[in-house]
């Protein structure tokens, strides 16, 4: 039975508790008597029998009939799944998303039906390079339906190919890709790595246009999202999401949604000592860890990067369910909670976060400036339910080394968003108004967009939008370990140490000041009482 | 009274060539520059005048000269042992005018009549009898052995390369009349386009300032100007600039205020004028990179020997046009904005000619060192 997750308060007992520096980690001793380390649960059992309970999921789906009473010779359907932004790091072989849309397509095969197409739902995120559909999809599926046009990735900005769904009550148009909206029926395959994502989400954003998205992706949305994780209600941005969802079900074609769900088995055994709490490393987890962390030292950061971007997570399915995509996904909340959810009692004044080498944005490649604000401010400060972890004004602290690099193919619109916009502003509602639109309708940004593996040109203001919520909400942000200059330009405070830190950190929350750290990994969800 | 002499010396001028490419600025200690006791020179015609330079800048092509960069083409344009110096401000020996030269040798300071059609056009810069008349060969005031310079305590001057100071200039801002002429002369093909300065040093933050007076900013393109140092990018914010990045940052700016695409380095599109104000192999083919097609690099600052990929330019029917120096006329417009813009405040550090060494190492680092004009003084003695 794993052992739920639990917040432990920091005594002279306590040994340094690990944070993550990017590429690498460090040990870091937390003040005692007001410190608390949020630790995750460990992780719940994988189902042993995942292709039965795939088959079982599509066959009684919830509020909706099983999949094949859906299908019929002559139709039109589109499968959509989730891209490469999931799950972090990438699961081994064969990835959930293989096993799924096999399992349909058998079903698919079963009822005579030949106008597949299987779509990655990609939103403005970069296109898949192939190695990754492969990894994903595995070679059977790729080979079968690449080289005929009929696997491909969605493209927001091929007007010709997107299709106006409808427009709620709040102006939001639902614009989206034209074969999903004009299929007789649209299966959506997900991996719901956080409650944030799931739901309505998957097609209103994945197979959405700039121009659907621009509605509720902006600073104000996002600064009115006051629980990204948690509860709906209190997000702005599910809230547009629900209501252009409602259109897509009462104007779009039929949706049949596959949800899933994994544990937080992230790292392989070479890596053991990253899921575990500290006091319960062995001696072999404490020679491991200095082990990897002085090798990391001798490494170039490409090659330390490259290291990280291969490691094959072990994590596995905790849950499947399918049908009516509202009911469907209540039930993945629930299984997502039972995995991550930790009861805290009350804020503090400062919160710890270790920034990984990953996050959403960045799979294989550059975690740049924009991606390490993002990643702090945007997910793991909003791992919360009810509250945030850190009071309104007290101080967030960072590790990460933060340097001014960028991965050129991947991110080319950061690169100038880093040069031109953040010297300007870092606020971002201004820089939406005053900078977005140009770099949303770049010319140059949409074919490397639409033709090579470049995130969409306005993504970098939808990085920075993600921590909107965690930058007004904090008196400061300080990140230990980082290039100065570059932690400057994105309007925080460097800090050598983490005890400078504290010290700089004394100016706004005193010298005794109470300290959360959050545990990652794995993801946990603090529902702060 | 003393004077600093650039003498003919083939070995000292190797060996200013090896310390200045070590070191920007050391040519000056070990090269054939030295502090002289000052010379009474004969008067070329009996209109000349003597002056007495108050304060003598020190520019980019006086330390080309001094590290011993400067390019071979010049050799025949001076004339040796001549005293450097042609941004000088000065008294006229015997009255109380206090002048700016314009340093310029064009055919009537030379004595040729009639003189040549530049000249007679008012193009002095580009005068067709350079090198030739009663004076001995040089480019310039302080490039000639007949007329000395502004880096001592007497020179000469036509009266037709005088322009008065008014008294309320201060001798600084006054010290910046001839280089702003040439950034005026410069700025006069701004087409209110698009518009690169490649280089905040003197002349690009001059140049700026020269658009900049002229400029309707609702109604023209973007200007962008690539600055090094912080107190440069500071002063060309203040000068006008739209943008001010770093040179590696240019064409990423450039390639998004123009709306281009890229293939290989190669903007498809670009600034349709882009003005190099540091004339290196490295500003150069960064301006044939980010210049439109059928744009135009105008060459501000000195190029010398410089070796350039022109492929694109053949491409892209772009050209590389010079620009040197001014026309009389400049003059007066250049007074007027060195007033407008209070450019005496560039005048960032001064030095008696007996500390040459250490003015010309200061000059050569001055965006380093947060300068941008040093000069000499002559005024205490």
């Amino acid at each position: 039975m794993p052992r739920p997750g639990f917040v432990h308060e920091v005594d002279r007992s306590t040994p340094p508790v690990l944070f993550w520096r990017g590429e690498n980690f460090s040990l870091e001793k937390l003040p005692t008597g007001r410190s608390r380390v949020i630790y995750p649960p460990e992780p719940l059992p994988a189902i042993k029998d995942i292709d039965g309970a795939i088959r079982h999921a599509l066959l009684n789906p919830h509020d909706q009939d099983p999949l094949p009473a859906l299908l019929f010779p002559g139709m039109k359907l589109t499968i959509a799944f989730d891209d490469v932004s999931l799950p972090l790091p990438k699961m081994r072989r064969p990835d959930i998303r293989q096993r799924v849309i096999e399992a349909v397509l058998d079903l698919v095969a079963a009822a005579g039906v030949d106008d597949v197409h299987i779509i990655a739902a990609l939103g403005l995120h970069r296109r898949m390079h192939e190695y990754e559909l492969r990894h994903a999809l595995g070679d059977r599926i790729y080979d079968a339906f690449h080289p005929r046009g009929m696997l491909y990735q969605h493209d927001a900005e091929d007007h010709d190919n997107l299709s106006v769904i409808g427009t709620t009550d709040h102006g939001e148009v639902l614009e989206i890709n034209k074969r999903a909206a004009d299929s007789d029926l649209v299966i959506y395959v997900n991996i719901n790595s956080v409650s944030m994502d799931g739901g309505w989400k998957s097609i209103t954003t994945g197979l959405a246009s700039y121009r659907c998205l621009s509605h509720h992706h902006t600073g104000e949305t996002l600064q009115n999202t006051k629980s990204l994780m948690g509860h709906r209600e209190h997000s702005a941005l599910h809230k547009s999401i629900w209501r252009l969802g409602k259109v897509l079900r009462d104007h779009g074609p039929k949706l049949f949604q596959i949800e899933s769900t994994l544990n937080t088995d992230m790292f392989p055994d070479q890596f053991a000592f990253i899921n575990k709490r500290e006091w319960e490393w062995t001696a072999k987890d404490r020679a491991t860890y200095l082990g990897v962390t002085k090798g990391l030292n001798l490494l170039p950061v490409k090659a330390r990067r490259k290291m990280f971007h291969d490691i094959q997570s072990p994590h596995q399915m905790t849950s499947v369910q399918a049908g009516e995509t509202s009911a469907v996904h209540e039930i993945t909340l629930a299984k997502v909670y039972e995995q991550q959810l930790v009861p805290v009692e009350g804020q503090t004044d400062i919160l710890t976060l270790g920034i990984p080498f990953v996050c959403p944005y960045n799979p294989d490649s550059v975690m740049n400036p924009i991606l390490v604000m993002c990643m702090g401010l945007g997910y793991l400060f909003n791992m919360y339910r009810n509250k945030p972890l850190v009071r309104e004004g007290g101080v967030i602290i960072m590790t990460h080394p933060t340097y001014r690099d960028f991965n050129p193919v991947h991110h080319p619109s950061y690169i100038d968003f880093f040069e031109q916009v953040l010297p300007d502003t870092t606020d971002p509602v201004v820089m939406g108004q005053k900078w977005e639109k140009q770099y949303a309708e770049d010319e140059w940004y949409r074919h490397l967009y639409r033709t090579g593996n470049a995130y969409h040109g306005v993504h970098p203001f939808y990085a920075w939008y993600w921590g909107a919520h965690g930058q007004q909400h904090a008196g400061k942000v300080i990140i230990v370990g980082g290039d100065a200059p570059t932690v400057r330009r994105l309007g925080f405070t460097p800090a050598s140490t983490l005890d400078d830190a504290f010290e700089i950190a004394s100016d706004v929350v005193g010298r005794t000041p109470t300290i959360s750290h959050l545990h990652v990994p794995s993801l946990l969800v603090a529902d702060v009482q | 009274m003393s004077r600093l002499v650039f003498s003919r010396k083939p070995a000292r001028f190797a060996a200013a060539r090896l310390a200045g490419s070590l070191m920007p600025g050391r040519g000056a200690s070990v090269g054939p520059l030295s502090l002289e006791p000052d010379e009474t020179l004969p008067l070329p015609s009996p209109e000349w005048l003597r002056l007495r330079p108050r304060l003598a800048g020190i520019c980019g092509s006086d330390l080309a000269t001094v590290d011993g960069t400067a390019s071979a083409y010049f050799d025949p344009l001076v004339s040796y042992p001549f005293t450097p110096g042609h941004e000088v401000v000065a008294d006229v020996a015997g009255t109380d005018r206090r002048v700016v030269v314009v340093p310029v040798l064009s055919c009537i300071t030379r004595g040729i009549s009639p003189v040549c059609h530049a000249c007679e056009h008012g193009h002095i810069h580009l005068c067709e009898r350079v090198a030739f008349g009663h004076l001995e060969p040089g480019l310039q005031t302080g490039f000639c052995e007949s007329t000395g310079g502004g880096w001592s305590h007497e020179m000469l001057a036509h009266p037709s390369q005088l322009v008065d100071v008014p008294a309320d200039l201060s001798d600084e801002a006054a010290v910046m009349v001839e280089p702003m002429a040439c950034a005026v002369h410069a700025a006069q093909r701004y087409t209110g386009k698009e518009t690169v300065i490649i280089g905040a040093g003197t002349l690009g933050l001059l140049t700026l300032a020269a658009i900049t007076a002229t400029r309707d900013r609702e109604r023209t393109g973007p200007i962008v100007v690539t600055a090094r140092y912080p107190d440069q990018k500071r002063l060309a914010k203040e000068f006008g600039a739209d943008v001010v990045c770093s040179s590696d940052e240019l064409p990423r700016w450039v390639r998004s205020a123009t709306g281009s695409l890229v293939f290989g380095d190669q903007l498809t599109c670009g600034a349709h004028h882009v003005i190099d104000c540091v004339g290196s192999t490295e500003s150069l083919q960064q301006s044939l990179q980010v210049v439109a097609p059928g744009g135009e690099v105008q060459v501000v600052g000195m190029p010398g020997n410089v070796h350039l990929e022109l492929t694109s330019l053949w491409h892209r029917e772009t050209a590389i046009r010079g620009c040197y120096a001014y026309r009389r006329p400049d003059f007066d417009t250049a007074m007027e904005l060195v007033r407008r813009f209070d450019l005496g405040r560039l005048v960032s550090a001064t030095y008696s000619l007996k500390d040459y060494t250490d003015a010309i190492g200061h000059a050569a680092q001055a965006g380093r060192r947060g300068a941008v004009k040093i000069a000499f003084d002559m005024r205490s003695n």
